[in-house]
């Protein structure tokens, strides 16, 4: 099944080919409800995959599995399996600590949530967990990821600055940074563009062009343009089943689902 | 039926649908659009009583606020104010009378901050296992117990004090008089533990989610979550608890006058026994003194000092939820 989804995938693939994770007949339930539904899919590192699909096809559900992020609820149930490569290993598995899977895969939310911390701290703080406390390191990683996020030129005076201060698209861009200063293998965005502006949303689009050099990005939008505009690959999803996946131009131009058809031509959704 | 179907169709068309033929009659309306004054004279009234009840709060506050000064002002005919806050004895009903206040402060401080120590570091505790890491069920029944804390009256915590810790910690002191501030703040603290961890747990509950999955999402664990961004976040509330629990304590009266002993004493040892400022307000106002007379003054000129220290403190909160107001 995998090899199959990888198989149809890799003649349209633009550059990259290698494997950064693989999504083997994931299923995910939170008390009765049976959110996810067999999932199968694949994830190409250092490129950008979008998951699309109306509102409540469990594409944010989906994406939280990946830092497993439904540990923190009771309740919660994840079937089959996310391997995670290089290492190859399940990181649903109960033997896995979701505390080392969010080491390594990194999260920015809907909603641009930066701490009660200076600009500085906000950007430190993944660092700080990890134990770093030389003030060297911390100013060289945080100035690093802040430029990384396109935000250093605005705020390299105002380090000192309470994060609130900022704008709606600054305070994203700062989330982006913080995630970025522990060099993150996966980003995870859940629709990072819902609350911002057009010019702020542009902002960040771009970065995450920009980005996907340096790191796999997988991304939630119900954002058709957005998809289209950012991604390598796009999984459209419906009712908590991957309905389609595949190069982003295919699922636009000819997509081989008559559902994704529907969904990306506006005639539902 | 197909009219109002056509004419919905050019509305949303954008065509106009009087044209210069149409005459301007339509439907009739259904009411009419006169001012209706019994319903706006309702309303008035409606806010006049609601206005009385908020003013009848601030009215008594500031009648309260007006005796103790009025009151206070006779007292300082007779006692000047250099006396009051410098002399180290308060001995107004002796034959040789004194007027400082020093030695009830110090009992009210002493006790007060024995209270904190136990409350504020217990009460937070609490308050971060209720709200980060207690289960559901737990904090479902181990709240309304907490707060059952708190509804206990207290005298009897003032007997709680006396007759149960007192000769506890005199086992650990062995020259620990029967009366002193140390049990009796002890206890205090204990009974301040419910208002300081609820109001700290709703403060922290508050917090929203996605700044917590914030932290969480950055590899961080519960603890580091809880002490690192959902306490900064809610520093206002939690200063709020802090501060209410320290007007608690400093206000406290059962408990210190019941097992601190009623001696004005300056001290700063808390093992020693002591008045505070309520105990001794309490111990003049059930004795027989004469209306007027200089030792009845007194405790006016004593409880206009228990509301400045209160109020400083309540000033001092009101200032810190100022500086650090939350913005999510």
């Amino acid at each position: 099944m995998v090899n199959e989804i990888m198989q149809t995938t890799r003649p349209g693939a633009s550059t990259s080919s290698t494997i950064k994770s693989v999504v083997n007949n994931l299923t995910f339930r939170y008390g009765d409800f049976q959110a996810l539904k067999d999932i199968n899919m694949v994830v190409h590192e250092k490129q950008v995959t979008a998951l699309i699909g109306p509102s409540g096809c469990g594409k944010s559900t989906f994406l939280r599995c990946f830092n497993r992020m439904h540990d923190l609820y009771p309740d919660n149930h994840y079937g089959g399996e996310i391997i995670l490569h290089p290492d190859n290993e399940n990181i649903l598995s109960p033997n896995v600590d979701p505390i080392e899977v969010r080491m390594r895969i990194s999260m920015v939310f809907q909603k641009p949530n930066p701490f009660p911390k200076s600009i500085f701290e906000n950007v430190a703080y993944g660092l700080r967990i990890r134990g770093i406390k030389r003030r060297s390191i911390l100013e060289e990683k945080v100035e690093n990821a802040l430029r990384n996020a396109a935000l250093w030129e605005e705020v390299k005076d105002r380090l000192n600055d309470l994060a609130f201060n900022l704008s709606g698209g600054q305070q994203q861009r700062l989330c982006i940074a913080r995630a970025l200063a522990t060099d993150p293998e996966i980003l995870l965005f859940d629709e990072p563009t819902s609350a911002l502006d057009p010019i702020a949303t542009a902002s960040i689009e771009e970065l995450i062009t920009d980005l996907k050099n340096k790191v796999t990005i997988l991304i939630v939008t119900h954002n058709m343009q957005q998809a289209a505009r950012v991604s390598d690959y796009t999984a459209y999803m419906y009712m908590g089943e991957l309905i389609e996946f595949d190069v982003t131009d295919t699922i636009f131009i000819k997509p081989k689902n008559k559902q994704t058809e529907d969904y990306i031509t506006g005639r539902f959704g | 039926m197909k009219l109002s179907y056509l004419s919905s169709l050019l509305k949303r068309m954008r065509i106009p649908i009087h044209n210069t033929k149409d005459t301007l009659v339509g439907t009739p309306a259904t009411r009419n659009l006169r001012y209706d004054y019994k319903r706006h004279l309702k309303e008035r009234v409606i806010e006049i009583l609601l206005f009385l009840a908020a003013f009848f709060s601030v009215f008594i506050t500031f009648a309260i606020i007006y005796m103790l000064i009025s009151e206070s002002l006779v007292f300082f005919e007779h006692v000047s104010l250099r006396e009051f806050l410098t002399d180290t004895q308060w001995t107004p009903l002796f034959d040789d009378a004194h007027y400082g206040i020093l030695p009830l402060v110090s009992g009210t401080v002493v006790s007060s901050a024995v209270a904190l120590l136990v409350a504020l570091p217990l009460g937070t505790t609490i308050a971060i296992y209720l709200s980060e890491f207690a289960p559901f069920t737990v904090r479902e029944i181990a709240k309304p117990f907490l707060e059952l804390l708190g509804g206990i009256p207290t005298v009897v915590y003032g007997y709680f004090a006396l007759l149960f810790v007192t000769p506890l910690l005199q086992m650990l002191i062995p020259d620990l008089p029967g009366f002193s501030l140390l049990s009796a703040g002890l206890v205090m603290g204990i009974m301040i533990i419910p208002y300081v961890s609820s109001m700290t747990e709703d403060a922290m509950r508050s917090v929203p989610m996605h700044l917590r999955e914030g932290s969480y999402a950055m590899g961080a664990t519960r603890f580091q979550t809880a002490i690192k961004v959902v306490m900064p976040a809610s520093l206002s509330g939690i200063a709020a608890a802090y501060i209410l629990g320290i007007s608690r304590a400093v206000g406290e009266t059962m408990v210190v006058a019941i097992a601190a002993g009623m001696q004005p004493n300056l001290t700063w040892d808390p093992t020693e026994p002591a008045a505070t400022i309520t105990a001794y307000i309490v111990q003049v106002s059930l004795g027989d003194l004469p209306h007027g007379s200089i030792g009845y003054q007194t405790i006016f000129a004593a409880g206009l000092t228990l509301l400045l220290m209160t109020l400083a403190f309540n000033i001092l909160g009101h200032l810190l939820r100022k500086y650090y107001r939350e913005v999510y």
